[in-house]
């Protein structure tokens, strides 16, 4: 690890001010991803400022729904009555993620900020777009070992399947942003430049020609808090996450499924899923076709096929062309409780 | 022969230590003046060094040196054989490489070390690590065993070569025949205390090594040789390790390399290596691909098994393992070949783990034995029991002991294999399909020299001594128990000191063997202070005289005569009468040579319960059942625990462990603890453990069999052959992770 500057700060603005004075300077929230991206030199910051004393870490009703605070950790927003009660989804996939231990440390903004897992983006010595973009320009990042794609032609099996371009193939790794993409989410942001939302949906971004940047997030700006609708889903949401372990394993493929069910018929429905693309991916052809009709196997398996179209595999990674119709059908039954 | 056991089982003696911090690891201890280093690897698996840079690291704070193979110290028995190994220094066959660390810019695998820094912190030595920067000239990288299966070598030594009993060929003229290849990927051992060493020059000419060995009188050898000392001048201790699994099975280069720079810098120094080392510098189980061949008759009798199997070595020296060798005697079968192969790649070299090639033979012969009673339409236990053998049809002996009917029977009963349908894929449940599996183990049991000694003090309190490391799995309960069954001194007054050359020499903590060896010498040195004391007791004079020898026993602190307990003496009155403050012996014990008139193996049966998602693919062993047949159980509980730790071991190895390479680099993908996935709770069911618990008569005088070993080997066979019964589909690649399950059933 290479030393750095560490600052702490106590508001927002001071975290904002801090943040856009230098460059090299990151935010550290529970560190789980950030301090094993420095202990591997992926990222090599000139500065810390840990934002832990912020206060945002409430979690509180508000007269549309929810809002949870960006600092929250997640393993508080998993265990908290009104999550539980009302975003079930919400709770379940966060505690699909990581370990308990793990959990007490991340924060909701941190999760959303997380890095893909992708091996050759975390090892200097392979080639990667994302550590090393070709491109000059402002978000440029620190150029670090060979650029180009190792996972493509290379150890793809855990990488995505839609929305991939030639530069870069990663997936986006949470559990969180599956659930708060399908809960039609909102993002609170601060920054040198005022305050603003974003859909949870906008928030994170497909690779293009610039897979360095996972997000929309502008330079400067700190998630503040993510604001959640109230929903008629309570009753049948399941987040279903395929993974080679148990536990403390990142998807293959996960589902989050929410329903609004009337007497076996689908009100209203919210489908997203992870370990397929680079950003939390919501499944709206399957959502809309899905939208009145009857919770039956054929019915889902009928969205499952809409859902897949214009996926792609990689190699490795082509048997998610049909673990993800079959996990779309799978947690589609649990949710509608018809298995 | 032990009496039966006088107390309840005891929970492990170092069970409080270990859980509040009170047992020192290697890298616990702390000397004066210590130095860090840390190792720089190479980024390339073949080719060489063009050009590296140290000067920013020799700029860093508190950096010490910075060493390379332009400025390593000599290494004076450099040529010497790599010794360290469980049965000695043998000299390791000629391969057409010799790798010697940081003697030269050649790089023959991943991760070889380039560089050693050396700080006077860990935090600045590992800084400075990330300014050395290398350039390298890359060779074509040979690392995809598939690829080359070609170029397999027949190794010398005993596991090389090829074995035949009748006709090679005779399975092909079976009327029931199968062929089926199986792989097992690179495994890497991964207990949770990292490797390392701290090395001490005490003197000119004398060092103190704490190391993560699993033996130290191995250690103490090897680093005589490597410095051309006299072992007596080296001072290894080792008393607690975090996990062994076989890592610590022999010296490793960087260990040398460390001892060689403390001498240079003349100060204390201390190496942990990296999780990500972890998977290049102390050895891994060897990808291994096998092929059988098997053919039997309608009535289930077994007429013809070939065994093949080719693993991956490294360029430089060949490792070996046994992995065809329980094919060779575990069934009646008159027709038997074997060959066994290994293909040296740009890798670095392999060591035994946990269940070593035993394991990865089991997986494919027991795997290949339900495919056989599949086609047959028997049940795989009845499959097995029609070729059961009393006597080793590879040595035309008897079995010093084998019960393994009997851990069929009762491992059947406890799993509820009357529940499983011989038709695969007729079990549901909601969703889900249910599957039964079972396999069978078996395991070399050893009788190796070793030696201890025995202090009986007259307050009644009693120590043992043994140089034995124990890795984990109990050692010091398991002589515990042992002294106190002979003594009949109470567990709590009984101390062990082992893991220390000042100590009476033991072997390495390997193969199973340690009860066996280490045991033998506690109860021979144990019987030799009750015969003394007896003799006290008899002799003219004596409390009491007139008894005979064979009348007496010891408990508690007492010995008295068997049928008139009125008629007794304290020991500690019987040693003050005779001015004894401390009875004392020292007993070297091996096999005698009646051993070789039997073949001494431990056997085990696993049985696995198994839930299938169809549709994700998923597998979940649901309930696990593990029998050991390894003679009279010692120490129940540790004993158990061996068994658990089998079964969590074989989980992942059935399931989830699988050391990912990227054969254009040559470089793992995954070496972390995140990306490699050994099992996690949430992966181990409740686990029943059953002890058949009969004493071996021929082994020892405990009648005890090892069973580290067969608590692993076989389980992963279990597990495909539930999968099976689960689905009707056979996956022969470990792991059985969920994208093959679910493409098999798509
Ligand atoms: C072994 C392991 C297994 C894991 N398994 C899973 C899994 O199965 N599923 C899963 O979903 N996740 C998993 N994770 C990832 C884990 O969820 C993330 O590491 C965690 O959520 C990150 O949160 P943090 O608060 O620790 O972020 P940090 O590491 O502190 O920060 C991460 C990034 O977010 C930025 N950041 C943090 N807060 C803000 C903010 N308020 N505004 C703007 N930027 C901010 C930081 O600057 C940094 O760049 C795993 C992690 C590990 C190490
Ligand atoms: S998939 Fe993306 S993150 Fe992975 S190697 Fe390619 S560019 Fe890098």
């Amino acid at each position: 690890m290479n030393p750095f500057q560490f600052t702490r700060v106590t508001t927002p603005k001071a975290a904002i001010t801090a943040i856009t004075k230098e460059n090299g300077t990151y935010f550290l929230a529970g560190g789980t991803n950030l301090i094993d991206l420095m202990k591997r030199e992926v990222i090599i910051p000139e500065r810390l400022v840990d934002i832990n004393k912020l206060p945002l870490a409430t979690i509180e009703k508000t007269a549309t729904g929810l809002r949870i605070g960006a600092m929250a950790k997640n393993s508080t927003v998993a265990d908290h009555e009104l999550v539980k009660k009302h975003f079930p989804l919400l709770s379940q996939a966060l505690n699909a993620g990581a370990s308990a231990q793990l959990r007490n440390m991340a924060t909701v903004g941190g999760n959303m900020m997380q890095r893909t897992r992708c091996p050759y983006f975390y090892d200097n010595s392979m080639p990667c777009n994302k550590r090393s973009p070709v491109q000059a320009g402002p978000d440029k990042g620190q150029a670090n070992g060979p650029t180009g794609c190792g996972a493509i032609g290379g150890i793809n099996r855990m990488h995505a399947i839609f929305g991939t371009s030639t530069k870069c193939i990663a997936v986006h790794p949470s559990d969180m942003c599956i659930a708060l993409v399908a809960l039609d989410a909102t993002v609170n942001v601060s920054g040198p430049k005022g305050d603003r939302q974003i859909p949870f949906s906008d928030f994170h971004r497909l690779p293009g020609d610039m897979p360095q940047k996972d997000n929309t997030l502008q330079p400067g700006e700190l998630i503040m808090s993510v604001d959640l609708p109230t929903n008629r889903f309570s009753d049948n949401s399941h987040y279903l996450k395929v993974r080679d372990r148990a536990s403390y394993a990142f998807a293959l493929i996960s589902v989050g499924v929410a329903i609004d069910m009337k007497r076996g018929t689908i009100q209203d429905v919210r489908l997203a899923m992870g370990g397929v693309a680079h950003k939390p991916w919501r499944l709206t052809a399957a959502e809309a076709f899905l939208k009145g009709k009857p919770a039956t196997e054929a019915n889902f398996k009928q969205a499952a096929a809409l859902a897949m179209q214009g996926a792609k595999g990689y190699g490795e990674n082509d048997f998610k062309l049909t673990l993800a119709p079959n996990s779309i059908v799978d947690a589609l039954k649990t949710a509608a409780k018809t298995a | 022969m032990m009496k039966d056991l006088t107390n309840p089982p005891i929970d492990r003696i170092d069970g409080r230590m270990k859980v509040t911090g009170g047992a020192q690891y290697f890298a616990d201890f702390d000397l004066p003046n210590t130095a860090y280093c840390v190792i720089v690897g190479s980024e390339i698996a073949r080719g060489s060094i063009a050009s590296l840079d140290t000067k920013k690291a020799l700029g860093a704070p508190g950096v010490l040196g910075v060493f390379t193979h332009q400025n390593m110290p000599p290494i004076p028995g450099w040529d010497a054989p790599v010794g360290g190994e469980a049965d000695g220094p043998a000299p390791k066959p000629k391969t057409e490489e010799t790798y010697r660390i940081l003697s030269s810019p050649k790089i023959l695998f991943d991760g070889q070390p380039i560089a050693i820094v050396v700080a006077d912190t860990f935090e600045r030595a590992t800084y400075a690590a990330s300014l050395v920067k290398a350039t390298y000239t890359k060779q074509p990288t040979r690392t995809d065993l598939h690829k080359h299966v070609s170029d397999g070598v027949a190794p010398k030594g005993a596991e090389g070569g090829n074995y035949l009993r009748g006709k090679a060929d005779a399975y092909q003229t079976a009327p029931v025949t199968l062929e089926a290849n199986y792989t097992i990927p690179v495994e890497v051992h991964n207990p949770m205390e990292l490797h390392g060493i701290l090395a001490h020059w005490t003197a000119a000419n004398t060092l103190m090594i704490y190391a993560k060995t699993q033996g130290v009188n191995a250690t103490q050898q090897a680093m005589a040789q490597a410095f051309k000392l006299d072992p007596k001048n080296i001072h290894v201790h080792t008393e607690f390790m975090g996990g062994g699994f076989g890592m610590g099975l022999r010296t490793w280069p960087q260990e040398t390399a460390v001892v060689a720079i403390a001498r240079k810098i003349n100060r204390p120094l201390k190496l942990v290596v990296s999780r990500s080392q972890m998977f290049t510098l102390v050895g891994h189980r060897p990808y291994t691909v096998q092929t059988i061949n098997m053919g039997a008759d309608r009535d289930g009798k077994l007429i013809g098994i070939a065994h093949a199997a080719t693993a991956e070595t490294a360029s430089y020296e060949d490792f070996t393992e046994a992995t065809v060798n329980m094919t060779k005697f575990m069934y009646a079968c008159p027709n038997v070949s074997t060959r066994y192969r290994l293909v040296r790649l740009d890798r670095s070299v392999p060591i035994w783990m946990r269940g070593p090639g035993e394991a990865t033979g089991a997986f494919a012969l027991e795997s290949a034995m339900d495919e056989m009673a599949h086609k047959l339409n028997l049940d795989p236990i009845e499959f097995r029991l029609r070729n059961y053998t009393e006597t080793d049809p590879e040595h035309n002996r008897p079995y010093s002991s084998k019960h393994l009917k009997e851990a069929y029977q009762r491992g059947a009963e406890a799993i509820g294999w009357k529940n499983r349908k011989n038709e695969p894929g007729s079990v549901r449940e909601g969703d889900w399909l249910i599957g039964y599996g079972m396999s069978t183990g078996t395991f070399n049991a050893f009788r190796w020299e070793a030696s201890a000694r025995i202090l009986l003090k007259a307050d009644g309190s009693l120590t043992i001594q043994s140089a034995v490391t124990d890795i984990g799995p109990g050692t010091g309960t398991a002589l515990t128990m042992i002294a106190h069954n002979v003594l009949g001194v109470p567990v709590d007054r009984i101390k062990v000191e082992y893991g220390d050359t000042s100590l009476p020499k033991a072997p390495t903590q390997g193969g199973s063997a340690i009860v066996s060896a280490v045991g033998s010498a506690v109860y021979d040195a144990c019987t030799a202070i009750k015969t003394e004391l007896a003799g006290l007791a008899l002799r003219a004079g004596g409390p009491l005289a007139g008894q005979q020898a064979d009348e007496l026993t010891l408990a508690d602190g007492v010995l008295s005569v068997e049928k008139e307990p009125k008629k007794k003496v304290a020991v500690s009155d019987l040693m003050q009468a005779n001015n004894l403050t401390v009875l004392d012996k020292t007993k070297d014990s091996k096999g005698g040579p009646e051993l070789g008139k039997y073949s001494m193996y431990s056997f085990s049966v696993h049985f696995v319960q198994v839930r299938v998602n169809p549709q994700t693919g998923v597998v979940r062993v649901t309930k696990a059942v593990s029998v050991a047949d390894s003679g009279r159980i010692v120490s129940p509980k540790t004993a158990a625990s061996q068994m658990i730790g089998g079964v969590a071991g074989g989980i992942g190895m059935a399931l989830t462990e699988e050391a990912i390479i990227d054969h254009r680099f040559g470089r793992f993908v995954n070496n972390n603890l995140a990306d490699y996935h050994v099992a996690v709770h949430a992966d181990v069911p409740a686990i029943e453990t059953i002890m058949i618990d009969k004493p071996d008569p021929i082994i020892n005088p405990m009648g005890a069999k090892g069973m580290g070993e067969i608590a692993l080997i076989g389980f992963a066979g279990a597990v495909a052959n539930a999968v099976f019964n689960a689905t009707g589909q056979r996956v022969r690649d470990l792991p059985i992770t969920p994208d093959k399950v679910m493409q098999k059933l798509a």
